[in-house]
C-alpha cells in the first residue's frame, strides 16, 4: 500500500518514514545474520565465532534504541493517522521482536561456548533444520513487512507449527539420551535450550508477521485461532 | 443512540453552482460528530443547511430533507426561526455583542426569540448557561462588563453560553477553535465532552487532531461529496476509502 501511495505533502515527514523503514530492514538483516552466525558457531564448534556474535549484539541493541526513538519522534511531531499510524506502531513492536531475536542468538552462542568445551554429544541434524526454518521465517516476515504482503505473512504464521514440532521432536530425542546415560544431561539440557531459543525466534517472526497483517489490513489477528487469519 | 438529525439527499447551491451533491448522513443523539475535509469541500454549507442558515445567503438554495426528531425542518409550515432555536450555532470567530454586557450577551438570544423572563429567572438562566459553558467562575464577579473585555477563548465560551441560553437540542460549531490558543482550545474540547450529555453536537474543523480528540463519529467530505462516515476511531486508524486515507495522512495534492 505504502509504495503505491502518493507522497506526503510534508517532505520531511515522508523522509522520516522512509528512514524508519530502511532502519528497520537494516536491523532485521542484522538479526538474521546473528541467528546464522550463532548456529554456525554451534554446529562448527567455533567458540571464537560465538564470542564475536555475542559482541555484535550491542549493535542490535543500539538499533533497537534508535528505531524506538525514531518511532516516538514521528508520533510526537507528526500525529500520524491511518496507514502511517499502523506502520509506526508496527515498527515499534517489530523492533522489540528483533531485539529479542538478537538476545536469543546470544543465548545460543553462550550454550555453544559451553557445549564446545565438552565432546560432542551427537551430530547436529534437527537443530540446523530448525534454525534454517526459523531464519527463513524471520527473513520472510521482514519481506512481508517491506512489501505489505499479507499472503507471505500468513505463510510465516503457518510455518510456526513446523518449528514447534521439531522442538518437540528434539526434546523427545534428548530425553532418551538422558534416560540412557545421566552423564549426557548437562550437554543434552544445553541443546534443549538451543532448541527452545530457536522456537522463540520463530515465535518472534510470527509476531512480526501478525503485525504486518495488522499494518496492511488494520485487523488484529493475534491471539486468535490459527487459520482464521 | 437514536439519530437526532437525519440528512437525506441534501443538495445545496450558490447561484446555481452546486456545492453539496446528494449528501445523506445521520447524527446520533448525545454524540459529537466531526465534519472534516479541505477548504471548499462543503462542510460549512452542510452545517448551515442543518439549521436553515444556508438559505439566508443571497442566491443560495437547497433541496433534500433534514429531519430533526422525525420532523422535516424544510417542510413548508416550519418556521426557520424556531429551527434555529432548537439547533444553535457557534461560529469560527467569537462574535459577542461587543458593547453589550456579559450577562446581556448570554440573554440576547432570549430577547431575539421574544422570550421575556422575570429578573430572577433570567439571572438563573444566565448563570446556568455560563456554568454549562465553563465560564461562570471566571466572569461571575463582572457580569456587567462588556463582552469585548473578555479574552478570545472566554469570548468563544460566552458565545457557547449564548447559544445554550435558548436551550437548543443540537449545537452546531463551525471551526469554534480556529481563532483560539491551545489552552482555550483544550477548554472548548473539554466542554464538548460535558455538553454532549445534554446536546447533540456537530463540529466542523480543519484540525484533524481536534476531530480525533473530541468526536465520536467523523464525516470526511471532499468536493461537495460525503466520502466516508464512521466511528472516529475507525476513520483515524483504518479508513476504508483511499481519499480519506490520503487526507488524514497528509498525502493531499
Amino acid at each position: 500500500m505504502e509504495n503505491s501511495q502518493p507522497q506526503h505533502t510534508n517532505r520531511q515527514y515522508e523522509e522520516e518514514l522512509r528512514g524508519l523503514r530502511a532502519g528497520l530492514l537494516k536491523m532485521g538483516g542484522l538479526a538474521e545474520r546473528q541467528i546464522a552466525e550463532a548456529i554456525d558457531s554451534l554446529v562448527n564448534r567455533n567458540t571464537g565465532q560465538a564470542r564475536e556474535t555475542i559482541e555484535r549484539d550491542v549493535e542490535v541493541n543500539r538499533m533497537d534504541t534508535e528505531m524506538d526513538e525514531r518511532c516516538i519522534r514521528l508520533l510526537a511531531l507528526h500525529q500520524p493517522a491511518a496507514s502511517d499510524l499502523r506502520f509506526i506502531t508496527t515498527g515499534l513492536k517489530i523492533t522489540t521482536d528483533l531485539e529479542r531475536i538478537g538476545d536469543n542468538a546470544v543465548n545460543i552462542c553462550e550454550r555453544a561456548i559451553e557445549l564446545n568445551q565438552e565432546p560432542q554429544l551427537k551430530p547436529y541434524i534437527d537443530i540446523p533444520r530448525m534454525a534454517e526454518i526459523a531464519q527463513t521465517m524471520v527473513k520472510d516476515s521482514l519481506d512481508a513487512f517491506m512489501r505489505d504482503d499479507t499472503t507471505l505473512a500468513e505463510e510465516v504464521i503457518d510455518r510456526d507449527d513446523e518449528v514447534d514440532q521439531l522442538n518437540y521432536q528434539i526434546y523427545r530425542e534428548l530425553l532418551s539420551y538422558m534416560a540412557e546415560d545421566p552423564q549426557t544431561i548437562p550437554r543434552a539440557t544445553r541443546i534443549l535450550f538451543v532448541s527452545k531459543y530457536l522456537e522463540r525466534i520463530a515465535d518472534h517472526a510470527t509476531n512480526i508477521a501478525e503485525m504486518v497483517v495488522y499494518m496492511v489490513k488494520g485487523r488484529t489477528i493475534r491471539h486468535m485461532e490459527k487459520k482464521k487469519a | 443512540m437514536p439519530d437526532k438529525v437525519i440528512v437525506r439527499h441534501l443538495r445545496a447551491s450558490f447561484n446555481k453552482v452546486e456545492a453539496l451533491h446528494d449528501v445523506s448522513l445521520n447524527f446520533a443523539e448525545n454524540r459529537v460528530t466531526a465534519i472534516i475535509g479541505p477548504s471548499g469541500c462543503g462542510k460549512s454549507t452542510l452545517v448551515r443547511c442543518i439549521n436553515r442558515m444556508h438559505e439566508v445567503v443571497p442566491g443560495a438554495s437547497c433541496t433534500g430533507d433534514v429531519i430533526l426528531d422525525g420532523e422535516n425542518i424544510y417542510a413548508p409550515a416550519v418556521d426557520p426561526v424556531q429551527v434555529r432555536r432548537r439547533i444553535g450555532m457557534v461560529f469560527q470567530k467569537p462574535t459577542p455583542f461587543p458593547t453589550m454586557s456579559i450577562e446581556d450577551n448570554v440573554a440576547a438570544g432570549l430577547k431575539l426569540n421574544g422570550i421575556a423572563l422575570a429578573r430572577a429567572d433570567r439571572d438563573r438562566l444566565v448563570e446556568q448557561s455560563l456554568r454549562r459553558a465553563a465560564l461562570w467562575e471566571e466572569v461571575k464577579d463582572r457580569l456587567g462588563r462588556p463582552g469585548a473585555s473578555l479574552s478570545g477563548g472566554q469570548q468563544q465560551r460566552l458565545c457557547v453560553a449564548r447559544a445554550l441560553a435558548v436551550e437548543p437540542e443540537v449545537l452546531l460549531m463551525d471551526e469554534p477553535c480556529s481563532a483560539l490558543d491551545p489552552i482555550s482550545t483544550a477548554r472548548i474540547e473539554e466542554l464538548l465532552l460535558e455538553l454532549k450529555a445534554t446536546y447533540t453536537i456537530i463540529i466542523v474543523t480543519h484540525n484533524m487532531q481536534q476531530a480525533a480528540r473530541c468526536s465520536d463519529f467523523t464525516a470526511f467530505m471532499y468536493a461537495g461529496d460525503l466520502i466516508e462516515f464512521g466511528e472516529t476511531k475507525q476513520i483515524f486508524t483504518n479508513p476504508t476509502k483511499r481519499e480519506t486515507e490520503d487526507y488524514i495522512t497528509g498525502r493531499f495534492g
